[in-house]
């Protein structure tokens, strides 16, 4: 018989919270050669959860698409160029929640994601803690975020068609955020 | 006052080419404001060697970069050899591609079109001739001129007289120009 404890929170904590930028990530993956999986980091970016008293809840993050590294430099300017990202005309992109719900450690939260001059509604799921205080007396929640789109619905087309079949990189791109905010 | 400077590249290099010729006619169909200027050395790019290929390039390549960098936006006229992009073209491009990826063609708006005296006016050519710009990180526009039947499409001055293909070209320089001033908007 199982005695452990599970939390139906179905609220966020009430305030402005910002991610710390070292104990954060923002990463992204996609089929390469239809059999491996291709993944990068988006450095640069910060995020805001906004909770008000009502309960209302926002989640905001901007990331700059220039800071995207691989370990080959001509990879990466192929992603900065109008193939991929257009980091020139497109330097950001953003997300914005249309909507968040908790369910005690699970969350999903819906909303726009811009991306390329293209904006798109994504759903993002997976579980958020706390708050708790940290070291250095600042409160702390986290979330661990992830979801899936269509790169081709935002503009970045590029492909190769492989010699017997399918193509190099995969249509369906994943995201996946962890988010450590700390109360503002 | 011309405020977008084209560069016009011609990838063929022999005199009575219907791509010089082609360029030639989009040079008399230009927006307002815009000049295109024919690179005419393109003779005097070497074969790209990686050993030349530093701080003190061979002087063909300097040109060909400098005209580059000072211009706004790039025309490409394209032959079809063996159903590709002519060895002199390729060659150059690859040159100025480097230094890689800051190189003048890094999101330098840029347009393919074409002549042949086959059916399909380089249709090819021009194909592989936008995926590797858009490779060495050129904003290539979708815009195409595929004039193919070129030696009865121009008459005995070298006037572009097919009116379908004018408006191509109109169409291509639109978009060409407009691509360059969306650019200049965002950096001003």
């Amino acid at each position: 018989m199982s005695t452990a404890q599970t939390t139906t929170e179905t609220t966020l904590p009430v305030g402005l919270w910002k991610t710390d930028p070292i104990h954060s990530s923002l990463e992204f993956s996609v089929k390469h050669m239809v059999v491996g999986t291709f993944r990068s980091r988006l450095p640069d970016f910060e995020a805001t959860l906004t909770v008000n008293d009502d309960g209302s809840a926002l989640l905001e993050g901007v990331g700059r698409v220039a800071s995207v590294v691989t370990p080959d430099p001509n990879l990466t300017a192929h992603l900065q160029s109008p193939d991929f990202f257009d980091a020139e005309r497109y330097p950001e992109v953003r997300f914005r929640s249309t909507e968040i719900a908790r369910r005690g450690d699970a969350i999903t939260v819906t909303g726009d994601l811009t991306l390329k001059g293209h904006t798109g509604r994504i759903e993002l799921n997976g579980s958020i803690f706390g708050p708790v205080v940290g070291l250095g007396d600042a409160e702390r929640i986290g979330t661990d975020l992830t979801g899936t789109f269509d790169r081709t619905q935002y503009g970045l087309n590029w492909n190769a068609p492989l010699p017997k079949g399918g193509f190099a990189v995969g249509d369906e791109v994943t995201i996946s955020a962890h988010l450590e905010f700390v109360r503002a | 006052m011309p405020d977008v400077r084209l560069l016009g590249i011609s990838g063929s290099l022999r005199s009575g080419s219907h791509n010089t010729r082609l360029l030639r006619a989009a040079e008399r169909e230009l927006p307002e404001g815009v000049e295109l200027r024919p690179y005419e050395r393109l003779r005097e790019v070497p074969p790209y060697d990686e050993d030349e290929d530093g701080d003190r390039p061979p002087a063909g390549v300097v040109r060909l970069r400098e005209e580059l960098a000072r211009s706004d936006g790039l025309l490409i006229a394209t032959p079809e050899y063996n159903q590709s992009i002519p060895g002199q073209l390729k060659n150059a491009i690859d040159w100025a591609s480097r230094p890689f990826p800051d190189s003048a063609l890094r999101f330098l708006p840029t347009a393919v079109v074409g002549a042949s005296v086959g059916a399909f006016g380089a249709v090819w050519a021009q194909a592989e001739m936008r995926k590797v710009l858009a490779a060495c990180g050129a904003r290539v526009i979708e815009g195409e001129v595929a004039l193919g039947h070129a030696h009865e499409r121009f008459d005995a001055e070298g006037n572009l007289i097919d009116d379908e293909a004018l408006e191509q070209l109109r169409e291509v320089l639109g978009l060409l120009v407009g691509e360059i001033r969306v650019r200049e908007a965002a950096t001003l």
